[in-house]
Protein backbone atom coordinates (compact mmCIF):
# COMPACT_ATOMS: atom_id res chain seq x y z
CA UNK A 1 0.00 0.00 0.00
CA UNK A 2 1.63 3.57 -1.12
CA UNK A 3 1.64 6.51 1.24
CA UNK A 4 -0.60 8.35 -0.91
CA UNK A 5 -2.82 5.70 -0.50
CA UNK A 6 -2.39 5.30 3.08
CA UNK A 7 -3.22 9.08 3.40
CA UNK A 8 -6.01 9.26 1.38
CA UNK A 9 -7.65 6.19 3.62
CA UNK A 10 -6.36 8.81 6.60
CA UNK A 11 -8.71 11.57 4.80
CA UNK A 12 -11.43 9.36 4.41
CA UNK A 13 -11.08 8.27 7.88
CA UNK A 14 -11.45 11.83 8.75
CA UNK A 15 -14.00 12.91 6.92
CA UNK A 16 -16.72 10.25 7.66
CA UNK A 17 -15.94 11.55 11.34
CA UNK A 18 -17.23 14.31 10.55
CA UNK A 19 -20.28 13.45 8.89
CA UNK A 20 -20.64 10.86 11.89
CA UNK A 21 -19.95 13.40 15.08
CA UNK A 22 -22.47 16.22 12.87
CA UNK A 23 -25.36 14.46 14.00
CA UNK A 24 -28.02 16.64 14.35
CA UNK A 25 -30.87 17.25 16.82
CA UNK A 26 -33.63 15.77 15.37
CA UNK A 27 -35.75 13.19 16.64
CA UNK A 28 -34.25 9.30 15.75
CA UNK A 29 -36.75 6.73 14.85
CA UNK A 30 -38.04 5.20 18.56
CA UNK A 31 -37.69 8.57 20.09
CA UNK A 32 -40.44 9.21 22.35
CA UNK A 33 -39.66 12.43 24.41
CA UNK A 34 -41.90 14.48 22.30
CA UNK A 35 -44.38 11.86 22.36
CA UNK A 36 -44.81 11.48 26.04
CA UNK A 37 -45.53 15.58 26.53
CA UNK A 38 -48.25 15.24 23.99
CA UNK A 39 -50.21 12.67 24.62
CA UNK A 40 -51.32 13.58 28.21
CA UNK A 41 -52.27 16.97 26.97
CA UNK A 42 -54.47 15.40 24.06
CA UNK A 43 -55.98 11.97 25.46
CA UNK A 44 -55.41 12.41 29.18
CA UNK A 45 -54.58 9.38 31.20
CA UNK A 46 -56.98 7.29 28.53
CA UNK A 47 -55.32 3.74 27.01
CA UNK A 48 -54.06 3.69 23.97
CA UNK A 49 -53.89 0.59 22.13
CA UNK A 50 -51.98 -1.19 18.96
CA UNK A 51 -53.94 -0.19 15.75
CA UNK A 52 -52.95 -2.38 13.48
CA UNK A 53 -55.03 -4.34 11.91
CA UNK A 54 -58.04 -2.03 12.25
CA UNK A 55 -56.20 1.14 10.48
CA UNK A 56 -52.46 1.97 8.72
CA UNK A 57 -50.82 4.87 7.60
CA UNK A 58 -49.76 5.00 4.16
CA UNK A 59 -46.86 8.08 4.59
CA UNK A 60 -43.33 8.24 2.73
CA UNK A 61 -40.08 7.31 4.13
CA UNK A 62 -38.78 10.86 3.58
CA UNK A 63 -40.72 14.30 2.76
CA UNK A 64 -40.29 14.90 -0.41
CA UNK A 65 -41.38 18.35 0.16
CA UNK A 66 -41.54 19.63 3.80
CA UNK A 67 -44.66 21.98 2.67
CA UNK A 68 -46.51 19.21 1.04
CA UNK A 69 -46.10 15.76 2.11
CA UNK A 70 -49.66 13.66 1.13
CA UNK A 71 -50.35 11.17 3.73
CA UNK A 72 -53.17 8.67 3.95
CA UNK A 73 -54.82 7.15 7.08
CA UNK A 74 -55.95 4.07 5.88
CA UNK A 75 -59.32 1.98 7.54
CA UNK A 76 -58.84 -1.01 7.16
CA UNK A 77 -62.74 -2.52 8.02
CA UNK A 78 -65.79 -0.89 6.36
CA UNK A 79 -67.56 1.98 8.53
CA UNK A 80 -70.91 -0.01 10.13
CA UNK A 81 -73.13 1.21 12.47
CA UNK A 82 -72.11 -1.09 15.19
CA UNK A 83 -68.79 -0.49 14.77
CA UNK A 84 -66.81 2.24 13.12
CA UNK A 85 -64.05 5.07 13.72
CA UNK A 86 -65.86 7.77 15.07
CA UNK A 87 -62.91 10.15 15.53
CA UNK A 88 -59.08 10.32 13.97
CA UNK A 89 -56.48 12.67 15.36
CA UNK A 90 -53.31 12.87 12.77
CA UNK A 91 -50.08 13.87 15.10
CA UNK A 92 -46.43 14.84 14.17
CA UNK A 93 -44.57 14.57 17.05
CA UNK A 94 -41.79 17.48 16.48
CA UNK A 95 -43.72 19.60 14.66
CA UNK A 96 -44.51 23.36 16.11
CA UNK A 97 -48.07 22.15 16.63
CA UNK A 98 -48.58 18.28 16.55
CA UNK A 99 -51.67 17.61 16.59
CA UNK A 100 -52.46 18.36 13.27
CA UNK A 101 -55.87 17.34 12.76
CA UNK A 102 -58.76 15.67 14.68
CA UNK A 103 -61.02 14.42 12.03
CA UNK A 104 -64.94 13.06 13.09
CA UNK A 105 -66.77 10.48 10.79
CA UNK A 106 -70.08 8.61 10.85
CA UNK A 107 -70.98 5.20 9.90
CA UNK A 108 -72.56 6.83 6.66
CA UNK A 109 -68.77 7.41 5.30
CA UNK A 110 -68.80 3.76 4.03
CA UNK A 111 -65.22 3.58 4.49
CA UNK A 112 -62.91 6.08 7.29
CA UNK A 113 -59.90 5.81 4.98
CA UNK A 114 -58.67 9.77 5.19
CA UNK A 115 -56.06 11.48 2.66
CA UNK A 116 -54.67 15.39 3.39
CA UNK A 117 -51.23 17.07 2.97
CA UNK A 118 -49.36 18.42 5.78
CA UNK A 119 -45.60 20.30 6.64
CA UNK A 120 -42.78 18.16 8.27
CA UNK A 121 -40.71 20.20 9.99
CA UNK A 122 -38.01 17.88 10.90
CA UNK A 123 -37.30 14.44 11.63
CA UNK A 124 -40.34 13.13 13.34
CA UNK A 125 -42.42 10.09 14.28
CA UNK A 126 -45.68 10.59 12.88
CA UNK A 127 -49.64 9.25 14.47
CA UNK A 128 -53.02 8.60 13.39
CA UNK A 129 -55.09 7.61 16.79
CA UNK A 130 -58.63 6.14 16.19
CA UNK A 131 -61.55 6.24 18.34
CA UNK A 132 -63.47 3.43 17.93
CA UNK A 133 -67.49 3.83 18.41
CA UNK A 134 -67.10 2.36 21.33
CA UNK A 135 -64.84 4.51 22.84
CA UNK A 136 -61.45 3.01 22.53
CA UNK A 137 -58.47 4.73 21.42
CA UNK A 138 -56.32 2.88 18.78
CA UNK A 139 -52.76 3.71 17.17
CA UNK A 140 -50.53 3.45 14.83
CA UNK A 141 -47.14 5.22 13.87
CA UNK A 142 -44.13 5.80 11.45
CA UNK A 143 -41.02 7.39 11.65
CA UNK A 144 -40.62 10.49 8.68
CA UNK A 145 -37.43 11.61 7.84
CA UNK A 146 -37.08 15.67 6.95
CA UNK A 147 -37.10 16.99 3.34
CA UNK A 148 -33.40 17.40 2.27
CA UNK A 149 -32.02 20.20 0.22
CA UNK A 150 -33.79 23.84 0.29
CA UNK A 151 -37.48 22.48 0.98
CA UNK A 152 -39.17 24.69 4.01
CA UNK A 153 -42.45 24.16 5.14
CA UNK A 154 -43.44 27.25 4.16
CA UNK A 155 -45.34 29.33 0.97
CA UNK A 156 -43.85 28.79 -2.17
CA UNK A 157 -45.78 31.90 -4.18
CA UNK A 158 -46.96 33.82 -0.71
CA UNK A 159 -48.69 36.58 -3.18
CA UNK A 160 -50.54 33.64 -5.22
CA UNK A 161 -52.03 31.85 -2.08
CA UNK A 162 -53.59 35.06 -0.58
CA UNK A 163 -55.08 35.72 -4.68
CA UNK A 164 -57.18 32.82 -4.73
CA UNK A 165 -57.73 32.87 -1.18
CA UNK A 166 -61.25 31.04 -0.33
CA UNK A 167 -61.77 29.38 -3.49
CA UNK A 168 -63.32 25.93 -2.92
CA UNK A 169 -62.95 22.52 -5.53
CA UNK A 170 -64.95 19.23 -5.21
CA UNK A 171 -63.67 16.72 -6.93
CA UNK A 172 -65.98 13.60 -7.26
CA UNK A 173 -64.75 10.25 -8.62
CA UNK A 174 -65.35 9.46 -12.16
CA UNK A 175 -68.24 8.06 -11.43
CA UNK A 176 -70.74 8.05 -7.94
CA UNK A 177 -71.67 4.57 -7.65
CA UNK A 178 -75.04 4.04 -5.67
CA UNK A 179 -74.97 2.61 -2.30
CA UNK A 180 -71.04 2.20 -2.80
CA UNK A 181 -68.33 4.75 -0.82
CA UNK A 182 -67.14 7.03 -3.45
CA UNK A 183 -63.83 8.66 -2.46
CA UNK A 184 -64.46 12.50 -2.64
CA UNK A 185 -61.64 15.75 -2.99
CA UNK A 186 -61.89 18.55 -1.32
CA UNK A 187 -59.63 21.36 -1.84
CA UNK A 188 -60.15 24.85 -0.22
CA UNK A 189 -57.08 27.79 -1.35
CA UNK A 190 -56.11 28.97 1.86
CA UNK A 191 -52.67 30.11 3.04
CA UNK A 192 -53.06 28.26 6.38
CA UNK A 193 -49.92 30.32 7.43
CA UNK A 194 -48.39 29.22 10.60
CA UNK A 195 -47.88 32.33 12.12
CA UNK A 196 -43.89 31.21 13.10
CA UNK A 197 -42.10 34.13 11.07
CA UNK A 198 -40.84 36.95 12.27
CA UNK A 199 -41.47 40.24 10.78
CA UNK A 200 -38.06 42.14 11.22
CA UNK A 201 -39.91 45.37 10.41
CA UNK A 202 -42.50 45.45 12.66
CA UNK A 203 -40.68 43.51 15.25
CA UNK A 204 -43.76 41.48 15.53
CA UNK A 205 -44.31 37.89 14.78
CA UNK A 206 -46.90 37.74 11.44
CA UNK A 207 -50.14 36.43 12.90
CA UNK A 208 -51.09 32.90 12.00
CA UNK A 209 -53.84 32.63 9.41
CA UNK A 210 -55.00 29.41 8.96
CA UNK A 211 -58.25 27.19 8.22
CA UNK A 212 -59.58 26.03 11.71
CA UNK A 213 -62.97 24.09 11.20
CA UNK A 214 -64.56 22.64 8.31
CA UNK A 215 -67.84 21.08 8.18
CA UNK A 216 -69.43 18.83 5.52
CA UNK A 217 -72.83 17.57 5.07
CA UNK A 218 -74.92 15.80 1.95
CA UNK A 219 -78.36 16.96 2.37
CA UNK A 220 -78.07 18.31 5.40
CA UNK A 221 -76.22 15.17 7.03
CA UNK A 222 -73.19 15.87 8.54
CA UNK A 223 -70.21 13.93 6.42
CA UNK A 224 -66.91 14.84 8.04
CA UNK A 225 -65.97 17.31 10.46
CA UNK A 226 -62.61 18.50 10.62
CA UNK A 227 -60.50 20.90 12.89
CA UNK A 228 -57.52 21.37 11.40
CA UNK A 229 -54.73 23.82 12.50
CA UNK A 230 -51.07 25.12 10.67
CA UNK A 231 -49.47 21.40 10.20
CA UNK A 232 -51.74 21.01 7.35
CA UNK A 233 -50.39 22.21 3.89
CA UNK A 234 -51.58 25.61 2.30
CA UNK A 235 -54.44 25.29 0.32
CA UNK A 236 -55.99 22.39 2.74
CA UNK A 237 -56.60 19.49 0.51
CA UNK A 238 -58.95 16.53 2.02
CA UNK A 239 -60.03 13.32 0.66
CA UNK A 240 -62.62 11.24 2.30
CA UNK A 241 -65.63 8.77 1.49
CA UNK A 242 -69.29 8.70 1.89
CA UNK A 243 -72.00 5.94 0.04
CA UNK A 244 -75.54 7.57 -1.15
CA UNK A 245 -77.97 5.72 -3.15
CA UNK A 246 -79.51 8.99 -4.41
CA UNK A 247 -77.61 12.72 -6.01
CA UNK A 248 -77.48 15.58 -3.70
CA UNK A 249 -75.92 18.43 -2.59
CA UNK A 250 -72.45 18.53 -0.72
CA UNK A 251 -72.31 21.71 1.53
CA UNK A 252 -68.84 22.76 2.46
CA UNK A 253 -68.47 25.19 5.43
CA UNK A 254 -64.77 26.33 6.44
CA UNK A 255 -63.72 28.66 9.38
CA UNK A 256 -60.61 30.19 9.79
CA UNK A 257 -58.36 32.15 12.58
CA UNK A 258 -59.94 35.67 11.58
CA UNK A 259 -63.46 34.02 11.67
CA UNK A 260 -64.23 34.27 7.86
CA UNK A 261 -66.22 32.13 6.74
CA UNK A 262 -65.92 30.20 3.52
CA UNK A 263 -68.99 27.90 1.77
CA UNK A 264 -68.83 26.09 -1.01
CA UNK A 265 -72.21 23.91 -2.61
CA UNK A 266 -71.75 21.22 -4.88
CA UNK A 267 -73.98 18.81 -6.58
CA UNK A 268 -73.54 15.07 -6.57
CA UNK A 269 -74.79 12.59 -9.11
CA UNK A 270 -75.18 9.21 -8.88
CA UNK A 271 -74.31 7.52 -12.10
CA UNK A 272 -77.78 6.07 -13.78
CA UNK A 273 -78.25 2.64 -13.61
CA UNK A 274 -75.30 1.87 -10.65
CA UNK B 1 2.24 -1.00 10.09
CA UNK B 2 -0.54 0.00 12.58
CA UNK B 3 1.68 2.98 13.75
CA UNK B 4 2.60 3.90 10.28
CA UNK B 5 -1.24 3.97 9.72
CA UNK B 6 -1.71 6.02 12.83
CA UNK B 7 0.69 8.06 11.83
CA UNK B 8 -1.15 9.33 8.65
CA UNK B 9 -4.04 9.74 10.48
CA UNK B 10 -2.23 12.68 12.33
CA UNK B 11 -0.71 14.03 9.33
CA UNK B 12 -3.73 13.50 7.50
CA UNK B 13 -5.62 15.44 9.78
CA UNK B 14 -2.79 18.14 10.23
CA UNK B 15 -3.06 19.15 6.37
CA UNK B 16 -7.09 19.03 6.83
CA UNK B 17 -6.88 21.45 9.44
CA UNK B 18 -3.65 23.49 7.19
CA UNK B 19 -6.11 23.32 3.72
CA UNK B 20 -9.29 24.84 6.03
CA UNK B 21 -7.49 27.32 6.88
CA UNK B 22 -5.18 28.40 4.24
CA UNK B 23 -7.31 27.57 1.02
CA UNK B 24 -9.89 29.50 -0.91
CA UNK B 25 -12.56 28.17 -3.26
CA UNK B 26 -11.00 27.37 -6.68
CA UNK B 27 -12.49 30.14 -9.21
CA UNK B 28 -12.58 30.39 -12.79
CA UNK B 29 -12.10 33.65 -14.63
CA UNK B 30 -14.70 33.15 -17.42
CA UNK B 31 -14.48 36.83 -19.16
CA UNK B 32 -12.33 39.60 -18.01
CA UNK B 33 -13.58 40.62 -14.44
CA UNK B 34 -16.10 37.81 -14.12
CA UNK B 35 -15.13 35.12 -11.86
CA UNK B 36 -17.25 31.94 -10.97
CA UNK B 37 -16.76 29.00 -8.23
CA UNK B 38 -18.35 25.80 -10.36
CA UNK B 39 -20.12 24.22 -7.43
CA UNK B 40 -20.53 20.11 -6.79
CA UNK B 41 -22.87 18.37 -9.05
CA UNK B 42 -24.73 16.81 -5.75
CA UNK B 43 -27.23 17.60 -3.00
CA UNK B 44 -25.72 19.35 0.72
CA UNK B 45 -23.72 17.60 2.65
CA UNK B 46 -21.16 17.44 5.40
CA UNK B 47 -18.97 15.59 3.43
CA UNK B 48 -19.11 18.34 0.14
CA UNK B 49 -19.43 20.83 2.98
CA UNK B 50 -22.40 22.44 1.27
CA UNK B 51 -19.98 23.13 -1.77
CA UNK B 52 -22.68 22.57 -4.52
CA UNK B 53 -24.25 25.94 -6.22
CA UNK B 54 -22.15 28.45 -8.54
CA UNK B 55 -20.90 31.54 -7.07
CA UNK B 56 -19.08 34.34 -8.64
CA UNK B 57 -17.90 38.00 -8.23
CA UNK B 58 -17.70 40.85 -10.86
CA UNK B 59 -14.93 43.49 -10.19
CA UNK B 60 -15.16 47.03 -11.71
CA UNK B 61 -12.62 49.68 -11.30
CA UNK B 62 -13.88 50.96 -7.82
CA UNK B 63 -15.55 48.31 -6.27
CA UNK B 64 -16.52 44.41 -5.95
CA UNK B 65 -20.02 42.53 -6.40
CA UNK B 66 -20.50 39.43 -5.11
CA UNK B 67 -22.98 37.13 -6.05
CA UNK B 68 -24.21 34.06 -3.90
CA UNK B 69 -22.26 33.15 -0.96
CA UNK B 70 -22.51 29.45 -0.88
CA UNK B 71 -24.25 27.30 2.40
CA UNK B 72 -22.01 28.37 5.24
CA UNK B 73 -20.13 30.74 6.64
CA UNK B 74 -17.04 28.24 6.03
CA UNK B 75 -17.85 28.78 2.35
CA UNK B 76 -18.44 32.44 2.52
CA UNK B 77 -14.63 32.92 4.22
CA UNK B 78 -13.05 30.96 1.50
CA UNK B 79 -15.23 32.69 -1.18
CA UNK B 80 -14.20 35.95 0.12
CA UNK B 81 -10.10 35.01 0.28
CA UNK B 82 -10.93 33.90 -3.40
CA UNK B 83 -12.25 37.42 -4.18
CA UNK B 84 -9.00 38.99 -2.26
CA UNK B 85 -6.42 36.71 -4.06
CA UNK B 86 -7.58 38.10 -7.00
CA UNK B 87 -8.53 42.11 -6.07
CA UNK B 88 -8.25 44.55 -2.81
CA UNK B 89 -11.14 46.59 -4.14
CA UNK B 90 -14.13 47.17 -1.39
CA UNK B 91 -16.73 44.01 -2.05
CA UNK B 92 -20.05 46.80 -2.00
CA UNK B 93 -22.55 44.29 -2.94
CA UNK B 94 -23.46 41.14 -2.25
CA UNK B 95 -26.25 40.18 -4.45
CA UNK B 96 -28.65 36.71 -3.02
CA UNK B 97 -29.98 35.31 -6.52
CA UNK B 98 -32.97 33.76 -4.37
CA UNK B 99 -33.55 32.48 -0.81
CA UNK B 100 -32.08 29.16 -1.04
CA UNK B 101 -29.66 28.12 1.69
CA UNK B 102 -27.12 26.85 -0.73
CA UNK B 103 -26.88 30.07 -1.93
CA UNK B 104 -27.20 32.36 1.03
CA UNK B 105 -25.94 31.48 4.46
CA UNK B 106 -22.35 32.71 3.59
CA UNK B 107 -23.74 35.78 4.04
CA UNK B 108 -22.38 36.69 7.26
CA UNK B 109 -19.01 36.33 5.72
CA UNK B 110 -19.26 40.04 4.17
CA UNK B 111 -21.07 42.16 6.46
CA UNK B 112 -19.07 45.70 7.13
CA UNK B 113 -20.06 49.06 7.25
CA UNK B 114 -20.67 49.39 3.25
CA UNK B 115 -21.31 46.43 2.23
CA UNK B 116 -25.46 46.46 0.66
CA UNK B 117 -26.98 43.11 0.67
CA UNK B 118 -29.33 42.75 -2.77
CA UNK B 119 -32.28 40.81 -3.16
CA UNK B 120 -35.62 40.56 -4.97
CA UNK B 121 -38.22 42.86 -3.45
CA UNK B 122 -40.20 39.32 -2.39
CA UNK B 123 -36.36 38.08 -0.69
CA UNK B 124 -36.97 39.61 2.40
CA UNK B 125 -40.59 37.69 2.80
CA UNK B 126 -39.39 34.39 1.74
CA UNK B 127 -35.88 34.71 3.89
CA UNK B 128 -38.20 35.61 7.27
CA UNK B 129 -40.59 32.42 5.81
CA UNK B 130 -37.80 29.93 5.88
CA UNK B 131 -35.33 31.20 7.41
CA UNK B 132 -35.07 29.65 11.22
CA UNK B 133 -35.93 26.46 9.45
CA UNK B 134 -33.02 26.28 7.18
CA UNK B 135 -30.74 27.83 10.25
CA UNK B 136 -31.94 24.24 12.24
CA UNK B 137 -31.30 22.41 9.03
CA UNK B 138 -28.05 23.46 8.47
CA UNK B 139 -25.41 21.29 10.72
CA UNK B 140 -27.28 18.58 9.69
CA UNK B 141 -26.55 19.15 5.59
CA UNK B 142 -23.25 21.22 6.37
CA UNK B 143 -21.98 19.69 10.01
CA UNK B 144 -21.82 21.58 13.22
CA UNK B 145 -18.33 23.58 12.86
CA UNK B 146 -19.16 24.93 9.29
CA UNK B 147 -22.74 25.66 10.45
CA UNK B 148 -21.18 28.01 13.13
CA UNK B 149 -22.00 31.42 13.33
CA UNK B 150 -24.70 31.61 10.11
CA UNK B 151 -27.08 34.10 9.99
CA UNK B 152 -30.08 35.09 7.65
CA UNK B 153 -29.05 38.10 6.54
CA UNK B 154 -32.21 40.81 5.31
CA UNK B 155 -31.70 42.29 1.80
CA UNK B 156 -31.19 46.61 2.18
CA UNK B 157 -31.44 46.87 -1.26
CA UNK B 158 -34.45 45.54 -2.76
CA UNK B 159 -35.17 44.95 -6.78
CA UNK B 160 -39.11 45.47 -7.31
CA UNK B 161 -38.23 45.37 -11.42
CA UNK B 162 -35.00 46.50 -12.66
CA UNK B 163 -32.06 48.16 -10.82
CA UNK B 164 -28.42 49.19 -12.37
CA UNK B 165 -25.41 49.13 -10.10
CA UNK B 166 -22.28 51.10 -11.34
CA UNK B 167 -19.05 49.20 -10.07
CA UNK B 168 -16.93 51.82 -11.64
CA UNK B 169 -16.49 51.93 -15.52
CA UNK B 170 -18.78 48.68 -15.38
CA UNK B 171 -22.54 48.60 -15.01
CA UNK B 172 -24.50 45.58 -13.87
CA UNK B 173 -28.15 44.76 -14.46
CA UNK B 174 -29.97 42.78 -11.83
CA UNK B 175 -33.26 41.37 -12.74
CA UNK B 176 -36.42 40.29 -10.30
CA UNK B 177 -38.44 37.99 -12.37
CA UNK B 178 -42.10 36.32 -11.57
CA UNK B 179 -42.07 33.63 -9.66
CA UNK B 180 -40.77 30.60 -11.28
CA UNK B 181 -37.87 28.49 -9.45
CA UNK B 182 -38.95 30.42 -6.42
CA UNK B 183 -41.04 33.37 -5.81
CA UNK B 184 -37.39 35.42 -5.28
CA UNK B 185 -35.61 34.81 -8.07
CA UNK B 186 -32.96 37.34 -9.56
CA UNK B 187 -30.19 37.40 -11.98
CA UNK B 188 -27.43 39.34 -12.73
CA UNK B 189 -26.65 40.91 -16.65
CA UNK B 190 -23.06 42.34 -17.12
CA UNK B 191 -23.26 43.93 -20.43
CA UNK B 192 -19.21 44.43 -20.95
CA UNK B 193 -18.96 41.01 -21.44
CA UNK B 194 -22.20 40.10 -22.09
CA UNK B 195 -22.80 37.40 -19.33
CA UNK B 196 -25.42 36.51 -17.38
CA UNK B 197 -25.84 34.98 -13.73
CA UNK B 198 -28.86 32.91 -14.53
CA UNK B 199 -29.46 31.95 -11.12
CA UNK B 200 -31.18 29.30 -10.23
CA UNK B 201 -33.81 29.84 -13.07
CA UNK B 202 -31.38 27.75 -15.19
CA UNK B 203 -29.95 24.04 -14.32
CA UNK B 204 -27.53 22.81 -16.47
CA UNK B 205 -27.10 18.45 -16.29
CA UNK B 206 -28.76 18.59 -13.09
CA UNK B 207 -32.64 18.40 -12.14
CA UNK B 208 -34.23 21.69 -11.38
CA UNK B 209 -36.28 22.07 -8.89
CA UNK B 210 -39.19 23.48 -8.41
CA UNK B 211 -40.55 25.77 -5.41
CA UNK B 212 -42.31 28.63 -7.05
CA UNK B 213 -44.43 27.84 -10.26
CA UNK B 214 -44.01 25.61 -12.97
CA UNK B 215 -46.10 28.00 -15.05
CA UNK B 216 -44.37 31.05 -14.58
CA UNK B 217 -41.15 29.19 -15.44
CA UNK B 218 -41.92 28.04 -18.37
CA UNK B 219 -42.64 31.77 -19.34
CA UNK B 220 -39.35 33.73 -17.41
CA UNK B 221 -37.68 31.16 -20.10
CA UNK B 222 -39.18 32.49 -22.82
CA UNK B 223 -37.70 36.22 -21.38
CA UNK B 224 -34.31 34.83 -20.76
CA UNK B 225 -33.62 33.56 -24.25
CA UNK B 226 -34.24 36.31 -25.69
CA UNK B 227 -31.50 37.78 -23.75
CA UNK B 228 -28.38 38.14 -26.12
CA UNK B 229 -25.78 36.31 -23.59
CA UNK B 230 -22.13 34.92 -25.48
CA UNK B 231 -22.03 33.38 -21.47
CA UNK B 232 -24.53 32.06 -19.10
CA UNK B 233 -23.66 30.96 -15.76
CA UNK B 234 -26.41 28.63 -13.99
CA UNK B 235 -27.12 28.50 -10.91
CA UNK B 236 -25.79 24.59 -10.95
CA UNK B 237 -24.17 23.13 -14.03
CA UNK B 238 -21.18 24.45 -15.90
CA UNK B 239 -20.69 27.56 -18.28
CA UNK B 240 -23.34 27.47 -21.13
CA UNK B 241 -21.73 29.23 -24.29
CA UNK B 242 -24.47 28.73 -26.59
CA UNK B 243 -27.58 30.48 -26.21
CA UNK B 244 -30.59 30.43 -26.05
CA UNK B 245 -29.94 26.62 -27.04
CA UNK B 246 -28.61 25.84 -23.69
CA UNK B 247 -32.00 26.53 -22.08
CA UNK B 248 -33.65 23.54 -24.31
CA UNK B 249 -33.32 20.76 -22.04
CA UNK B 250 -34.56 22.91 -19.15
CA UNK B 251 -37.77 23.51 -21.05
CA UNK B 252 -38.43 19.85 -21.91
CA UNK B 253 -38.29 18.51 -18.62
CA UNK B 254 -40.61 21.44 -16.85
CA UNK B 255 -42.98 20.83 -20.26
CA UNK B 256 -42.94 17.00 -19.76
CA UNK B 257 -43.15 17.38 -16.08
CA UNK B 258 -46.43 20.02 -16.87
CA UNK B 259 -47.78 17.65 -19.59
CA UNK B 260 -47.56 14.58 -17.15
CA UNK B 261 -49.13 16.41 -13.73
CA UNK B 262 -52.04 17.96 -15.76
CA UNK B 263 -53.30 14.50 -17.30
CA UNK B 264 -53.04 12.67 -13.79
CA UNK B 265 -55.23 15.81 -12.76
CA UNK B 266 -57.47 15.50 -16.13
CA UNK B 267 -57.98 11.87 -14.66
CA UNK B 268 -59.11 12.67 -11.30
CA UNK B 269 -55.94 11.03 -9.99
CA UNK B 270 -54.41 12.13 -7.00
CA UNK B 271 -50.79 13.46 -6.31
CA UNK B 272 -49.25 9.81 -5.03
CA UNK B 273 -50.44 8.62 -8.38
CA UNK B 274 -48.56 11.73 -10.42
CA UNK B 275 -45.63 11.51 -7.91
CA UNK B 276 -45.36 7.90 -9.41
CA UNK B 277 -45.80 8.01 -12.65
CA UNK B 278 -44.82 11.62 -13.83
CA UNK B 279 -41.76 12.74 -16.00
CA UNK B 280 -40.44 8.69 -16.15
CA UNK B 281 -38.93 9.53 -19.51
CA UNK B 282 -36.37 11.87 -18.28
CA UNK B 283 -35.17 10.00 -15.03
CA UNK B 284 -31.40 9.18 -17.26
CA UNK B 285 -31.09 12.37 -18.70
CA UNK B 286 -30.57 14.16 -15.42
CA UNK B 287 -28.14 14.02 -12.03
CA UNK B 288 -29.97 13.54 -8.90
CA UNK B 289 -33.25 12.86 -10.87
CA UNK B 290 -34.30 10.59 -7.85
CA UNK B 291 -34.14 12.89 -4.99
CA UNK B 292 -36.22 15.72 -6.88
CA UNK B 293 -38.79 14.50 -9.30
CA UNK B 294 -41.41 12.92 -6.93
CA UNK B 295 -40.85 16.39 -4.74
CA UNK B 296 -41.05 18.51 -8.59
CA UNK B 297 -44.59 16.63 -8.85
CA UNK B 298 -46.05 17.35 -5.94
CA UNK B 299 -45.13 20.96 -6.23
CA UNK B 300 -46.71 20.75 -9.84
CA UNK B 301 -49.20 19.02 -8.92
CA UNK B 302 -50.45 21.53 -6.05
CA UNK B 303 -50.44 24.12 -8.66
CA UNK B 304 -51.52 22.78 -11.64
CA UNK B 305 -55.20 21.54 -9.57
CA UNK B 306 -56.02 25.14 -9.39
CA UNK B 307 -55.39 25.65 -13.38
Amino acid sequence: MGSRCLLLLAALALWSCGVCTSVARAAEAGDLTRWNEIRPLIFGAAEIENGEGIIALDAPTRAEDAAVVPISIVALAPQSPDRFIAKVSLVIDENPAPLVAVFHLTPLNGSATLSTRVRVNDYTNIRAIAQMSDGKLVMVSRYMKAAGGCSAPASKDQQAALARLGKMKMIPPERVMSGQPSVFHLLISHPNNSGLQFDQMSRNYIPAHYIKLIQITFDGQPVLTVEPNISISEDPSFHFAWVTDHSGTFEVKAVDSRDTVFTGSFPVTVAPGS
Amino acid sequence: MRSLLFLFLIIGSVLLTFSAWADSLSVTSIAPGVYVHFGKQEDAFPFNRGDIANLGFIVGDNSVAVIDTGSSPYLGDQLKRAVRSVTNLPIRYVINTHVHPDHVLGDVSFVGTDTVFVGNARLSAALQARGPYYMNALPRTVGEDDAKGAQVIAPTLSVQDETTLDLGGRKIVLKSWPTAHTDNDLTVWDAATQTLFASDLLFVNRIPVLDGNLSGWLSDLEGMAAIPAKLVVPGHGPLVTEWPQGLSDQRRYLTVLRDDVRAVIAHHGTMEQAMDSACLGEKDKWLLFGLYNRRNVSAAFAELEWE
